[in-house]
Parts: C-alpha cells; structure tokens; sequence
C-alpha cells in the first residue's frame, strides 16, 4: 500500500467521522466545527485526485464562506435560549430504513459493477492546449472557452440567492 | 489482489457521505443540522464528479463540480436567511414550528 493510498484512508476516516458528528451532535455549533473538518477532509481527498483547484475552492468556498455564514447565524439566533426537547423528529425509524435500503442497493451495484482501474494521463489535468501549465490554468481554460454560457448563468444564479439573501433577512 | 485506491473507493466515501447527510436531513429537527446536512450531501456529489473525472482523465468534471459549489454557496445563503426570518417569526429553529401549511 503506498502513502497516496493511506493518505486516502486517514482523510476518508476524518472525512465520514466529521459526517456522523454533524448528524449526531446537539449542539449545532460543534457540528459546524466537525463540518468544517469534513470540508477540510475532502478537499484533500480532491488533491489525491488530481484537482487541484478544486482543492482550493473548496477550502475558501466552504471553509471560508460557507462555514462563517453558518457560525454567524448560529451566534445570532442564540441557541442558549432555545431548549431542544428531542433531536430527533418522529420520522427517524422511517429515515434509518431508507438509508439501509440505500446501502443494500449499493453494495449490490458495487458488487456487480467495477470501473478498473483509472486511465490516470496526470497531463490531461494540467495541459489542456498550448501553452497552459497547471490545473488552474485548464480548469479556466474549459470554464471559460466550453462552458461560458453556464457561467454567465451560475452568475446571474449567485446575484440571485443574494438578493433572496438579503430580502429574505430584512427586518420586515 | 492489490490494495490501490481506486475509483469505487471512492464512490463507496462518496455514498457513505449521501447516506449520513440524507438521514441528517430527513431524521433531525434543527434547521441548523439540517442545511448543514445538505451541504454534506452536495460535497458527496462533487467526491463523485472529482473521482470520476480522474477516472476518465477527462476536467469536465471538474469544471461541473465548481458549478456545484456555486449552487451550494447560493443554497446555503438563502437556506439561512429563511432560517433568519423562521426565528424572527417563532423564536426557535425546530422544523416542527414551520407547520403551518400542514392541512
């Protein structure tokens, strides 16, 4: 087993361990932390794969963004206030049974279905046309020659959510 | 049989994560824990686009998976600022409080 391969395993235990404290604790501000690792977690599973970009955007989008939106709001709506009676709603067997129906239906999937082995050109990662030299590089490349118009329109989206954002929290 | 990390591995992560999220959002009664649920869930889905992308040797996956960060970051703003105006309107963050259109 090479270290590439128990860098997986350590960050896949970190990452579902983060999972399950999220789901499981009460105290929502200690799930945010255990997300945050998660976040952290899979972002370096991201750059065992060849994503290197990706890696950082999701590290400033989620570890930065996202994570301080929801410590804000945790703060702000003061939860000391609050007495949670039970954590769980009435429909948690429900869920449970479905979850394990999930797994069922994928472990039989996995069974029967292998992908092989990866192709694994580490230059398609890097070098897409000429002269491009590094995974930002390709990534902006595609973005920005392939994909232009669902950018513009994941553009106009954010505008969106941040008007909603805004009219959403306005004290009415 | 050797003990390289491949693609299914992986998906296996990848399902585990959707699993735990999607009982997270179906079973807890905190609005917190639930959007944090579904930030899960959307991570497990770009575990998949990364690790499918590499198993092709193919960036589009990539570049689909900075779209779906998009979406989260904007899911996430307006998930919380409806969470803003449910504690205005009730005082709390259980999920029970917003029933009103229960019929």
């Amino acid at each position: 087993m090479s270290g590439a391969d128990l860098l997986f395993y350590a960050f896949a235990a970190a990452a579902l361990l983060g999972a399950v404290l999220v789901v499981a604790l009460r105290n929502p501000m200690y799930g945010a932390i255990s997300l945050l690792g998660t976040f952290l977690a899979v972002a370096a599973l991201f750059l065992l794969r060849h994503a290197e970009f990706l890696a950082i955007v999701q590290i400033f989008v989620y570890g930065g963004g996202i994570m301080v939106l929801f410590l804000f709001v945790i703060m702000l709506v003061n939860l000391h206030r609050l007495r949670e009676t039970t954590k769980y709603d009435r429909q948690t067997p429900l869920a449970a049974v479905l979850g394990l129906v999930l797994v069922a239906l994928f472990v039989t999937v996995f069974a029967l279905a292998s992908f092989g082995p990866p192709l694994a050109r580490p230059e398609a990662f890097t070098a897409g046309a000429q002269g491009i030299s590094g995974n930002s590089q390709a990534v902006a490349w595609l973005l920005y020659r392939d994909y232009l118009l669902p950018f513009e329109i994941a553009s106009i989206f954010l505008l969106i959510a941040m008007i909603g954002a805004v009219v959403l929290g306005r004290r009415a | 049989m050797t003990a390289e990390v491949t693609t299914n591995h992986y998906l296996v992560l990848s399902f585990l994560l959707f699993t735990i999220g999607l009982f997270g959002i179906l079973a807890r009664r905190n609005l917190i824990t639930v959007l944090m649920s579904i930030e899960l869930v959307l991570n497990s889905v770009n575990l998949n686009f990364i690790a499918f992308s590499y198993q092709h040797s193919d960036l589009t996956g990539q570049v689909f998976a900075v779209f779906t960060i998009t979406v989260a970051a904007g899911e996430a703003a307006v998930g919380l600022g409806i969470l803003i105006a449910l504690f205005r309107l009730r005082e709390t963050t259980q999920l029970d409080s917003a029933a009103e259109l229960k019929g």
